[in-house]
């Protein structure tokens, strides 16, 4: 199946002072697929992110979506071309509720009346009141749309996360480390959401260290060490693989 | 000419607050308040040593309460509530000064007989010379105080991060409250120095060199002592050339004017680390 | 009446500092803006002859456009260093005024005979009640939740796709507008200026009414503003102590309530917008 290239890593390279973080990457990501990105501890695979979305400049290489260079944009045009992500540490707004979260990502969708200043038509606010609230009621936020964010608990936090990253509509989610700090029924519960996600054709790429989430969710995994790539390929190739194995040996699980 | 000593004299008290990456808006009040008290106690029948020691520890004292009400209660929230806590404390010092004092200037009573000199063409009189030098001497003693004590380096360790410092066994609340009391000290002291050498003691004296002291800081970067050394000194340079090549009153267009410059061209100051800044994502 | 030209040119004051705060910047020079407002529509309207509604635009117009260039080198700042580097514009503006154009303006001394008679009420209240209404409207569209997103978390608010250099500078320039316009509606009321009113405590003030009244929401203002302008009526008693007041309200408020008596979870409660709750299902 031909699958459409969404975001091409061209040896990309980053360092901070004297310290290289990501070493001569490339990547392909491809429409419809589930990517993981893993690594031990260190190896680059934020900075990855950070990279992508344009928090940091590539010290060397280019990063591609459908010809256009993303190494070029700044921050906020590369989430409008379709690229929205998670943070580890959450990072909400603490002063809104719930509800404005996706709102706030909506943004886009909507063209600029005087600069998003005036309130929109009736028809175009309903629209963009719908899909908020088709995005909350799909991560089971619906009930608490009203809350304040900062006053939820951590699992919760997480979705709400997830909820504003997808209110931008992207084509691909960056996901980094979602299943950190949630207990066992969480995971499974946001796993299922995940693929939710997913087959409404959002790709996704998730950083995480719970190799049971990855092995079972993921198409395809990238394999991170000292910021370069020493595998790539099906859960089932990377577990075998030789190189993987040895990063990980000494690593408590 | 020298009026760059009072640039000088002013940074010496900021200095230990920009240690510490904090902002005390209200110096400029402690160092009035430090020559308001020694003018009263002189007046009061104090021999002037006394008088000077006991308002220098009254100013270090009143640094130490202004650390309880407006710094310690806000550690872990936004840097902009003390900010403004300082500029009420501020508000509030002038004020009170302005009602128990009275607004008019006054000045000390004759300390000892100044002596002119003329070095080259500049007359320079012994008053400025011994400020001149207690400047120095100050600034030499702060920075080896803080490149070579202990106490220096907990500072230091404080204004990098306070849980770190905690944990590497700094007692991080007592140095944060000698920092703040030894500054009070040092703003005292400059305000009597400053009164001394100047003959001016009024309730709003503290105001311009409490904001050329903060500049001072911010030009020569926060976080660092040596910085806010040369920081001081360039804005005393800039002060005084402007005063030679354009006129006084273009004096304060120069000082702010480098403020600004310095502050879009470097925003961390000439040798100064933004730490809070630096996004971890 | 003079407490009701006073109260409306106060509210605008504050509507000025708010549009910055709300994008998450503090602007302490904000009295800069005012002065260019008012400087400029009185020289339009004494030297130029032109009618009050264009000069008093174009001195906002001209100093939104000063706001905007000020703006961009404040993207880079943040925090303490940007309430510095404002505060180190409002004081050049001042300087400004005081030494340049002095022909045009009087200078130190002051600009007189701005017009004949002081403009009527009902000038000042039509602006304030035309930016009431603006920030009413802000507030509830997106560009409003864009500008709490930014001032919540600005690189994420990036990260979500909010423009947020548009967004800050635009803020940055409003607020210059609105202060501009207010300087000209002081210079056309007060019928006399000096640079003098604008200086660093004007400033603080506005930054005080916002700060008070409440951060997050632009009511808190116009509620700070309404306090502080009533209040010395109220405090007659307080005499000469009225500073000292103030002084001691701002430090207790930062600790019992730093973000001010309006909150918008105050405000949600008494007054209930629709689309904050969601379309009921």
């Amino acid at each position: 199946m031909n699958r459409n290239l969404l975001l091409a890593l061209k040896e990309v390279s980053k360092s901070f002072g004297g310290l290289l973080a990501v070493n001569n990457l490339s990547l392909n990501i491809h429409q419809g697929q589930i990517y993981g990105l893993i690594g031990p501890n260190g190896a680059g695979k934020t900075t990855v992110f950070n990279l992508i979305t344009g928090v940091y400049p590539c010290t060397k290489g280019s990063i591609f979506s459908e010809e256009v260079d993303l190494t070029r944009l700044k921050p906020h045009s590369i989430v409008r071309l379709g690229f929205a992500r998670t943070f580890q540490t959450i990072r909400l707004f603490v002063n809104m509720t719930t509800w404005e979260h996706v709102m706030v990502g909506q943004n886009l969708s909507a063209d600029s009346s005087a600069g998003g200043v005036l309130p929109l038509g009736f028809g175009r606010k309903r629209d963009l009141e719908r899909k908020a609230k088709e995005i909350l009621v799909l991560l089971g936020l619906w009930e608490i749309r009203n809350q304040k964010a900062s006053i939820l608990p951590y699992g919760i936090q997480r979705k709400v996360e997830i909820a504003r990253a997808l209110s931008t509509g992207p084509k691909l989610l960056f996901l980094d480390e979602p299943t950190a700090g949630l207990n066992i029924q969480e995971t499974k519960d946001l796993l299922k959401t995940l693929n939710q996600i997913h087959e409404q054709g959002v790709t996704l790429l998730i950083i995480e260290h719970d190799m049971r989430v990855i092995m079972e969710l993921c198409d395809h995994i990238f394999v991170l060490n000292f910021g370069q790539k020493i595998a790539e390929g099906s859960p089932g190739h990377i577990q075998v693989n030789e190189q993987v194995i040895e990063a990980y040996l000494g690593k408590e699980e | 000419m020298l009026g760059s000593t009072y640039a000088l004299i002013a940074i010496s008290f900021t200095l230990l607050m920009g240690i510490l990456n904090m902002l005390n808006f209200a110096i400029g009040e402690v160092f009035m308040l430090g020559a308001i008290l020694a003018l009263t106690f002189v007046k009061l029948g104090f021999s002037f040593y006394w008088a000077f020691l006991l308002a220098i520890l009254c100013s270090g004292g009143i640094c130490l309460i202004i650390e309880r009400l407006s710094f310690r209660p806000f550690r872990n929230t936004s840097p902009l509530i003390p900010l403004l806590s300082t500029i009420g404390v501020s508000i509030l010092f002038q004020n009170t000064a302005e009602n128990i004092w009275g607004a008019e200037r006054s000045q000390f009573p004759q300390w000892m007989e100044p002596i002119d000199f003329h070095i080259g063409p500049v007359l320079v009189s012994s008053t400025q010379l011994i400020i001149l030098g207690a400047a120095v001497l100050l600034m030499i003693g702060l920075d080896l105080f803080v490149q070579r004590t202990r106490m220096g380096r907990g500072m230091r360790a404080v204004a990098e991060n306070i849980e770190t410092a905690n944990i590497l066994g700094v007692n991080s609340n007592l140095t944060i409250s000698i920092t703040f009391f030894v500054s009070g000290l040092l703003a005292g002291a400059s305000g009597i120095l400053f009164g001394l050498s100047f003959y001016i003691v009024s309730p709003f004296m503290g105001m311009e060199p409490g904001v050329k002291g903060i500049s001072a800081m911010i030009v020569g970067g926060m976080g660092n002592l040596r910085g806010a050394i040369i920081g001081g000194m360039f804005i005393g340079i800039i002060e005084v050339l402007s005063v030679a090549y354009i006129g006084a009153p273009a004096k304060d267009f120069a000082v702010y004017g480098a403020l600004f410059l310095a502050l879009v061209i470097r925003p961390q100051g000439i040798l100064g680390m933004i730490q809070s800044e630096r996004e971890r994502i | 009446m003079d407490i009701f030209s006073a109260l409306g040119i106060n509210i605008l004051l504050a509507l000025s500092v708010y549009s910055p705060f709300a994008t998450g910047q503090l602007s302490l020079g904000n009295a800069g803006f005012m002065a260019i407002g008012a400087y400029v529509s009185a020289i339009l309207t004494v030297h130029l002859s032109l009618s009050l509604f264009p000069s008093l635009v174009a001195g906002g117009m001209i100093a939104g456009m000063v706001g905007v260039l000020v703006g961009f080198p404040a993207l880079r700042i943040k925090g303490i260093f940007l309430a510095m580097i404002t505060l180190a514009f409002g004081e050049i503006t001042r300087n400004f005024f005081m030494n340049f154009l002095s022909s045009l303006t009087g200078g130190t001394y002051g600009f007189r005979g701005i017009g004949d008679t002081p403009v009527s009420l009902a000038w000042i209240w039509g602006w304030v009640l035309f930016f009431l209404v603006f920030f009413f409207f802000l507030s509830r569209s997106r560009t409003g939740l864009s500008m709490i997103a930014t001032h919540d978390d600005a690189i994420v608010s990036e990260l979500v796709g909010i423009n947020i250099v548009r967004l800050k500078i635009g803020a940055f320039g409003m607020g210059a507008f609105i202060a501009g316009v207010a300087g000209g509606l002081f210079a056309h009321y007060y019928l006399y200026i000096e640079p003098e009113f604008f200086n660093v405590w004007k400033s603080i003030h506005m930054v005080l009414f916002v700060i008070m009244g409440g951060m997050l929401t632009f009511w808190g203002g116009v509620l700070g503003a309404t306090v502080f302008t009533l209040l010395p009526e109220f405090t007659r008693v307080l005499q000469d102590w009225r500073g000292a007041f103030f002084g001691a309200v701002i430090i207790g408020l930062m600790i019992a309530r730093p973000s001010g008596l309006l909150t918008r979870e105050l405000l949600r409660f008494n007054f209930r917008h629709p689309d904050r709750k969601g379309p009921l299902s």
